[in-house]
């Protein structure tokens, strides 16, 4: 609650937050089918339609509602980056809890592996996960959940390990206290924060790379809607349908601004240390 | 053991990591690649045919055999032969790499121009109107995809200017530098554009730290003059994360900018991996793939060496 007020008391706190929040609205409707239109139907004599009152962000080449298709293309990106960074935050807090709390050998082949995935750029890696497993909806989430794991991994394996050789936890070893106990209650919450800033920033990442590898007809696949295959497909209509390009690049760009600004709102307020520095 | 040290001794083990992720991956990839190789074609070959072809691609061995004659290769320069283009791929790689490597320096130096005098300018400025600009447009400029703003740059050129980026036949910098660097131009600033807003942010926070220590503030009561401060006392320590950030960044570009290569239809590496994957063509994505991550664990090696040069004190700790 603390924690919260704290977000809301801070100006890009308010306003990301404000930003996430409308679009879970937007995801969440758009998901349960709860648009202006189907955004399948295609209504065949209003292809490419301006905006206007009816089509408030006016029709693609197949006279589908633009506004309806952002809102199950916002639905679609939030699904696989959710998905994609859950999966990556648990992984990541197993495996770095795991290497901090086994040590030696366990740490040492995790922290090695991990540089291997570290060694690749993102995009490329992600590009490499779906030539492997073919282009597709769930092969996002999974590339973009190992593309992000190593990075989980890091961020919790090194204060699991200072938080290991602190007193608190000898003291709950000579207690009697079993090593599941030790590592759930006192070092998995005592991570919660750096978790939760690396998660909102993790986000942010995860619609880039969707969008990114739908742009590149390499995620959601046609003709579900996705912000990044709208824009994709605007790209041969840029002259005579600009609102085919504007609205979901414009949609991509708040979304990630949202996150970004959260995410420095809730580092500044979890960890005061940088609060002077957070630009 | 220092860092240094450790960080150099880990070095090959990452890399054979690497190679065995690549070599793996692709014989992951369902189907054969005698179908992939031949296509539709594979279907007319009979079994001693295609046992015949699997025994002279060294398919029909262990995957670790493989794997050992592929690395033997490696070492040689061999990276296999492209499917697509028929020849060496190591060849088809460095025929893509100045192109890539040209738009990388110069979407560095455009962030570098314009993200670390914003960001010091903002830092002289903090908590002004002038400070909260430059940090409202860098925040906006960190969260602009690449494809967004490089088609919202296509559209304004052609709707507003009636103009269309250079693209066509790709001109090298040694063939035709005016119209080299015409065609680079507009993918430089659409990649410099969200670089230079994080190099704005980190040199706004670096120096507002530095500008904070007790040195800077002893300089300060010493009499030196603000500018003194800045560009002899400060500037030098709050490079130290701009130095690691556009090392970093520069390592990822230097993998091919993928979707910007493609919008502006420009021969680099990131469009040459996309096309070998779209085509199957696995001996150029192995070995490209393979290019690139060893480009980028020396990019991220050489930052590590010159974070160390730059602060003595990472010299002897143990991270």
């Amino acid at each position: 609650m603390a924690t919260l007020r704290a977000i809301l008391a801070h100006t890009s706190g308010r306003i990301g937050g404000a930003i996430v929040a409308l679009y879970l609205l937007l995801a969440v409707l758009g998901m349960l089918g709860l648009t202006p239109d189907n955004p399948l139907t295609q209504h065949r004599v209003e292809r490419l339609h301006a905006p206007d009152s009816t089509y408030w962000m006016g029709t693609d080449l197949f006279g589908r509602d633009v506004a309806s298709r952002l809102m199950t293309g916002i639905g679609q990106s939030f699904l696989v980056a959710f998905f994609s960074v859950a999966f990556a935050t648990l992984a990541g807090t197993v495996l770095g809890l795991a290497a901090a709390w086994f040590g030696r050998r366990w740490d040492g082949l995790v922290m090695r592996i991990m540089d291997v995935l570290l060694a690749f750029p993102a995009i490329l890696l992600a590009l490499l996960i779906v030539a492997v497993a073919g282009p597709g909806t769930w092969t996002s989430v999974v590339a973009i959940a190992i593309v992000y794991t190593p990075i989980f991994t890091r961020v919790v394996r090194g204060p699991a390990l200072s938080l290991k050789a602190r007193e608190f936890v000898d003291a709950a070893r000579t207690f009697g206290s079993s090593s599941s106990y030790i590592v759930t209650r006192h070092l998995l919450l005592n991570l919660v924060a750096p978790l939760t800033v690396q998660v909102t920033l993790a986000l942010a990442w995860a619609l880039l790379t969707e969008a990114g590898l739908s742009f590149l007809g390499l995620g959601t696949q046609p003709p579900a809607a996705s912000l990044g295959l709208m824009l994709s497909d605007s790209r041969n209509l840029m002259e005579t349908a600009p609102w085919l390009m504007i609205f979901p690049g414009v949609a991509i760009m708040i979304s990630i601004l949202g996150f970004n600004l959260l995410g420095d709102a809730l580092r500044d307020v979890l960890d005061p240390k940088t609060r002077r520095s957070i630009a | 053991m220092n860092y240094l040290m450790r960080r150099l001794a880990t070095f090959p083990l990452v890399l054979l990591g690497v190679s065995i992720v690549v070599f793996l991956a692709i014989r992951m990839v369902p189907g054969d690649s005698i179908t992939a190789m031949l296509g539709t074609e594979a279907g007319l070959l009979t079994p001693p045919q295609r046992d015949a072809l699997a025994a002279y691609f060294g398919i029909d061995q262990p995957w670790f055999i493989q794997y050992w004659r592929w690395l033997l290769g490696l070492f040689q320069g061999n990276l296999g032969i492209s499917s697509t283009y028929g020849r060496p791929v190591l060849g088809v790689i460095l025929e893509r790499f100045p192109l890539t490597l040209e738009l990388a320096l110069l979407s560095m130096i455009i962030a570098l121009v314009v993200g670390m005098p914003a960001g010091i300018f903002a830092a002289t400025h903090n908590e002004k109107l002038s400070d909260l600009g430059v940090r409202v447009v860098a925040m906006i400029g960190q969260s602009t995809p690449n494809f967004v703003l490089a088609l919202l740059i296509i559209y304004t050129l052609s709707a507003g200017f009636g103009v269309l980026p250079a693209m066509g036949e790709f001109s090298p910098l040694w063939r035709d530098p005016l119209r080299n660097i015409g065609q680079l131009l507009l993918p430089a600033v659409t990649l410099g554009f969200a670089f230079a807003a994080s190099v704005t942010r980190i040199s706004r926070s670096a120096m507002l730290d530095v500008l904070s220590d007790d040195y800077v503030r002893t300089a300060r009561s010493k009499g030196v003059s603000a500018r003194g401060v800045i560009w002899r006392h400060a500037l030098p320590n709050a490079l130290i994360p701009v130095v690691t950030l556009s090392g970093i960044e520069f390592g990822y570009l230097l993998g091919g900018a993928v979707i910007v290569e493609q919008i502006y239809a420009l021969p680099g590496l990131g469009r040459m991996v996309l096309d070998a994957i779209l085509q199957r063509d696995y001996a150029l994505v192995q070995g490209s793939v393979l290019f690139i991550a060893f480009n980028f664990m020396i990019v991220n090696l050489l930052v590590d060496l010159a974070y160390v040069a730059l602060d003595p004190r990472i010299r002897l700790s143990e991270h």
